[in-house]
């Protein structure tokens, strides 16, 4: 254990590790208590799409921002992370989405997000597989995929390697200023991150984050059978539709020839269990898409929880305490944003110029 | 039973009809079915359709099971997607 950490991380998951990995490098000695292994929780029941998103201008500030510091990273990523910059396709079914597409292109070219627009036969091109007659899609060729919990590990491992201390199995019962009570005694530090996800309500009462099922089924390998992430132009209205069940289509290649399919989204508490029905839905909504997925053999299904926000952003935050701060809230974005939220959040606590603007993420 | 023609990996050969197609590939000594991500070799193991080792291409159809299809005339079947 560091004579006397700095800061105390709450929460390993792909969040807190790129904190204490921020942190390090910042020569604060940070020690981090994790539940049950790192990544365990909504890290490793994720896509790990990295994607640029413009739900709001704060979300591509912060979306941007991060899959920046990632690029900057990649040359000395481990290949257990599966980085593949396969691009995002966000596809079009008709003209008025095409008028989204084009609008899209205007707003991420604007910031200098590298993007393209596809017609109906450049889509065709691009991913045969795709049903004929959709209207085009826009191409966002810096996008792309890791594995979430490998990613975790490494930036751990990274800022282990730097002094930081983990204790895994630990189970975090209350903080408080300077304080931190677990299952295995009192922890004390001047700065306490509350970086559980969809569980930082427990320990900071107030604050509204909810869990989102969502589920995920993963096929066979089948090398080739698409080469973008995915996406329907309408999955950001599928995000927004927070109080029934909704599904998009959102279909990923990873790097061993698997496909991915997704996306559910309900709030069903923290009932972990296969909602059927909407599993079916989903799934014939990719077939809608991609009609030769129907062909293709599913080897596993599962749920998650994404830690939902009202407005779509992660609260990167001081709370209400003196030392006491917030990281959580990312939805289903964790994985692309973790490293700008510990960029943000390190900028916050050492008390410099921010990387960005904070006020949108203020508690 | 009868033996009739199928095509492994695009050579022709003979297999005995109604018996799987993992048992006629090992019958040929083809024991490496497919390969692995890591690239290693795979073969049958539980020759009951529960471990998915065996898995090969029949008449275009990838991740077929060779224990759990039976060998028919002119069936078509890849070791090597």
């Amino acid at each position: 254990m560091p004579d006397r950490a700095d800061v105390i991380v709450v929460g390993g998951g792909v969040v807190g590790a790129a904190i204490a990995y921020e942190l390090t490098r910042e020569k604060q000695k940070v020690l981090v208590l994790e539940r049950a292994f790192v990544g365990s929780g909504a890290t490793s029941a994720g896509m790990g799409h990295i994607v640029v998103m413009d739900d709001s201008d704060a979300q591509l500030a912060l979306t941007k921002y991060s899959r920046s510091v990632l690029d900057e990273m990649a040359a000395d990523m481990p290949s257990a992370c599966e980085r593949d910059v396969c691009g995002t396709l966000w596809v079009a079914e008709d003209g008025p989405q095409m008028e989204e597409v084009r609008a899209k292109q205007r707003r991420y070219a604007a910031l200098g997000v590298p993007c393209e627009i596809l017609d109906t036969h450049g889509l065709t091109l691009a991913e045969p597989n795709l049903r004929r007659g959709l209207a085009g899609a826009l191409r966002v060729p810096g996008d792309g995929v890791v594995y979430p919990p490998a990613l975790a590990r490494w930036l751990m491992d990274r800022a282990i390697e730097g002094g930081a201390e983990l204790r895994c199995g630990t189970d975090v019962m209350s903080i408080a200023s300077g304080v931190v009570t677990t299952d295995r005694g009192v922890f004390t530090a001047p700065n306490i991150i509350n970086a559980t996800g969809a569980f930082a309500p427990l320990l900071s009462p107030g604050v509204e984050i909810v869990p989102r099922k969502g589920h995920l089924v993963i096929t066979d390998r089948y090398a080739t059978f698409c080469h973008h992430q995915l996406v329907e132009l309408g999955y950001l209205a599928s995000a927004h539709t927070m109080n029934t069940e909704s599904v998009a289509f959102n279909v990923q290649p990873r790097r061993t020839g698997q496909l991915l399919i997704g996306s559910s989204r309900e709030l069903a508490g923290w009932d972990a269990s296969i909602n059927r029905s909407l599993v079916q839905r989903m799934l014939e909504r990719a077939v809608e898409f991609m009609p030769r997925l129907a062909q293709l053999s599913v080897i596993r299904t599962w749920t998650g929880f994404r830690p939902a926000t009202h407005n779509k952003l992660p609260f990167i935050s001081r709370l209400d305490r003196d030392g006491l701060w917030i990281a959580a809230g990312h939805e289903g974005l964790g994985i692309t944003t973790a490293l700008g939220s510990a960029r943000l959040l390190t900028d916050l606590i050492l008390g410099r110029e921010p990387c960005m603007d904070p006020a949108p993420f203020a508690l | 039973m009868s033996d009739v023609q199928i095509t492994v990996d695009g050579r022709s050969m003979r297999a005995e009809e109604g018996v799987t197609v993992a048992a006629a590939l090992v019958g040929a000594r083809i024991v490496a079915l497919r390969t692995s991500v890591q690239g290693e070799p795979r073969g049958p193991l539980c020759g009951m359709g529960t471990c998915f080792e065996c898995r090969v291409t029949i008449d275009g159809v990838q991740h077929q099971r060779a224990c759990m299809r039976l060998v028919a005339a002119g069936m078509v079947v890849d070791t090597r997607d």
